[in-house]
């Protein structure tokens, strides 16, 4: 071998091996089945650093009395958290702004103040200012979907413990500071009637709901929104084709693409929650499937009952591609943590938005009484109430 | 075992490794050695710590028996027996093992002048071994990540480790090697298929000459890789498929976390499309 030869093979042999030594990570590892199982997940320490970054939970406000006056009472046109005290309730709304538009501010839902043409008034900043004195009005799209998220809000922490346990959901699970939480998902365009081939069934096309493998990707449409208590079940029980299963191949690949999806939005691995011997085996499946199934029949309800229906309330750049209402997935809370903010509960500091609560009638306002005559049940005492405070921020 | 008579003349001394000429001997037709020593040493002494786990586990069903490795959260120590410390016993036996293995093929070549094709392509399945149950469970920092010893338990270790980057036919190794894997089958088949065609004739037909299998393959597709190039060929494809195997299991996890699918990102992001 001439010495050229050689040095040139040396010089590849050092070239590879810096490259492999360049691109291992150092990594920490999760055991969720029996040893040897292979049932684990491998995750880079930085990875794992930039999941804590990602997932910092806002500090909870100072806790404000609940006694007082009833928000119903002390505001006009309150509802669904009518019941809280006057105070609770600007603590959720000042909480609420910093968690779903902590730069536009109260503006972003109520309605601003107007100049004399009836354009809305901005601060130095150029930020619409929010009109005090018409905190009420449902003049903006973004308060009559807030108040039916409040609603969503409080049907998942009350109803959907199966599956947010007590850690519960606020607003911020899914906002994080956005006015329109960045994983939401609207229906697909299926390419239809190309000559020859046929429609692509959703399949084929580098899509991020499928963790960009080639499965179809119209998985949502059909298992997050449609029948509310479908169960997702492919696989026979028996060796050959019998009469009882009729899932096709095409239904398979899409509940694949559904389970991609659940995998790289918790960021985990289809082991946490499958043993995949049998992926359908109740028995071997790690107790996190539970929660699981329980949480595809919640989005299923979600989307159903709160989300599709605000379609005509939203104005049409809120809208999907094929004008559906946005709608969500696990991504939408999770975002690439196996527990939303990584399990801590926000709810634990705001317990009003554990359980919606039937809503106080409004107290007439006080005829002037007798003397000595009792307050009228459930009034809060006229002495020493709050005043209303105010609502901004 | 036939052993025709001009055979015992290739049985020379010389051309052992270690031990001289102590070992340098024969057991009917076996060459013995000192690795041959080794061997049956690790042989023996692996099959009967599985044969103690399996009689400390719950069940003699052969397909059930299951050697497990220790948990993750022993990492890289060494476990106590009944939670994975068999498992390592075993293995360091299973390596002792395949190495005197290769190590007495090696001494075999040597005695008979002949080269070290046998024993380094052999290495490479060694290698495969132990690239599973060694290079990747340091490299992730536990022994929990090797698979288990058992029928169906290294079954479902296989499973699961695939399942835990979501779809591994997406694994860019994991194609190469499967691929080697299905041409090593095409290329042996076409050579057995044409040895036999040249030199096992129907009776009555009288055997054909290499010149004879060089002009079918020219007549068919226009090249002939020659007698000794199929070897070659052979050996080359045969031993690629465990050396990306090994590859696309090592990457899997020291390497790469996620799922495969999203490997292939590189390729959307081209600029040709992108």
């Amino acid at each position: 071998m001439s010495p050229f030869l050689k040095a040139s093979g040396v010089f590849v042999a050092l070239l590879l091996t810096s490259g492999v030594v360049l691109a291992f990570e150092r990594t920490s590892s999760f055991q969720m089945g029996h040893p040897g199982v292979g049932m684990d997940l491998v995750q880079t320490n930085k990875e794992l650093e930039a999941k804590v970054q990602a997932n910092k939970v806002p500090a909870a406000l100072p806790a404000a009395s609940s006694d007082g006056q009833l928000a119903v009472d002390a505001y006009k046109n309150v509802q669904v958290l009518g019941h809280l005290s006057s105070g609770d309730f600007t603590r959720l709304m000042t909480a609420i702004t910093t968690w779903v538009a902590p730069e536009q501010g109260c503006a972003y839902c109520h309605a601003p103040v107007k100049d004399a043409n009836g354009n809305p008034e901005k601060d130095e900043d150029g930020y619409i200012i929010a009109d005090t004195n018409n905190l009420h009005s449902d003049e903006l799209y973004a308060k009559r979907v807030a108040r039916r998220m409040l609603q969503m809000t409080m049907q998942i922490n009350g109803e959907w413990q199966p599956h947010v346990k007590a850690t519960g959901v606020t607003c911020y699970t899914c906002h994080r500071g956005n006015p329109v939480p960045q994983y939401i998902w609207f229906n697909g365009t299926p390419v239809e009637g190309r000559p020859m081939i046929g429609s692509n069934g959703s399949q084929n096309g580098p899509s991020l709901k499928v963790g960009l493998a080639s499965l179809p990707s119209d998985s949502f449409e059909t298992y997050l929104r449609g029948d509310a208590t479908a169960n997702i079940r492919v696989i026979s029980k028996s060796a050959l084709p019998d009469e009882a299963n009729v899932a096709t191949v095409k239904s398979t690949e899409q509940t694949y693409g559904l389970m991609m999806h659940m995998s790289t939005s918790l960021g985990v691995n289809c082991t946490y929650c499958h043993n995949s011997r049998s992926m359908a085996e109740w028995s071997t499946s790690p107790p996190t499937r539970n929660t699981a199934w329980y949480g595809i029949r919640m989005v299923r309800e979600l989307n159903r009952e709160y989300l599709e229906p605000l379609h005509d309330t939203y104005p049409a750049n809120r809208l999907g591609p094929t004008g559906d209402a946005p709608k969500a997935n696990c991504t939408t809370c999770h975002q690439g943590a196996f527990k939303p903010l990584l399990g801590v509960s926000m709810l634990k500091d705001y317990q009003v938005l554990a359980a919606a609560k039937t809503q106080p009638a409004k107290t007439p306002p006080p005829e002037p009484a007798p003397e000595g005559a009792p307050a009228p049940e459930g009034a809060p005492a006229p002495e020493g109430a709050a005043p209303p405070a105010p609502a901004t921020p | 075992m036939a052993l025709l008579s001009f055979e015992r003349r290739y049985r020379v001394r010389g051309g052992t490794l270690l031990g001289g000429n102590l070992f340098d001997f024969w057991v009917g037709p076996f060459y013995v050695g000192f690795f041959g020593v080794t061997t049956m040493f690790f042989a023996i002494v692996g099959t009967a710590l599985i044969f103690w786990g399996a009689s400390q586990g719950p069940t003699w069903n052969p397909w059930l028996i299951n050697i497990e490795p220790p948990a993750l959260k022993h990492g890289l120590r060494f476990a106590p027996l009944m939670e994975g410390g068999i498992w390592q016993l075993v293995t360091i036996c299973a390596i002792g093992a395949f190495s005197s293995w290769a190590l007495r093929q090696a001494e075999i070549s040597r005695k008979l002048g002949m080269a070290l094709h046998i024993p380094i392509a052999y290495s490479v399945a060694i290698l495969a071994y132990v690239t599973l149950v060694v290079v990747r469970p340091v490299l992730l920092g536990a022994w929990g990540h090797g698979f288990p010893y058992g029928i169906f338990s290294h079954l479902d270790w296989v499973s699961n480790t695939g399942y835990q980057y979501l779809h591994f036919h997406y694994n860019p190794a994991h194609m190469i090697a499967v691929s080697f894997f299905f041409t090593t089958t095409l290329a042996l088949s076409l050579h057995g298929g044409l040895i036999l065609s040249a030199v096992n004739p129907v009776k009555g037909q009288s055997v054909r000459t290499a010149e004879y299998e060089d002009s079918f393959f020219r007549d068919h597709i226009g090249y002939s890789i020659g007698a000794l190039g199929i070897h070659r060929l052979g050996l080359f494809l045969a031993l690629s498929a465990g050396i990306w195997s090994a590859i696309c299991i090592v990457i899997s996890g020291p390497f790469w976390t996620k799922g495969w699918p999203e490997w292939w990102s590189w390729w959307l992001s081209l600029p040709v499309w992108n």
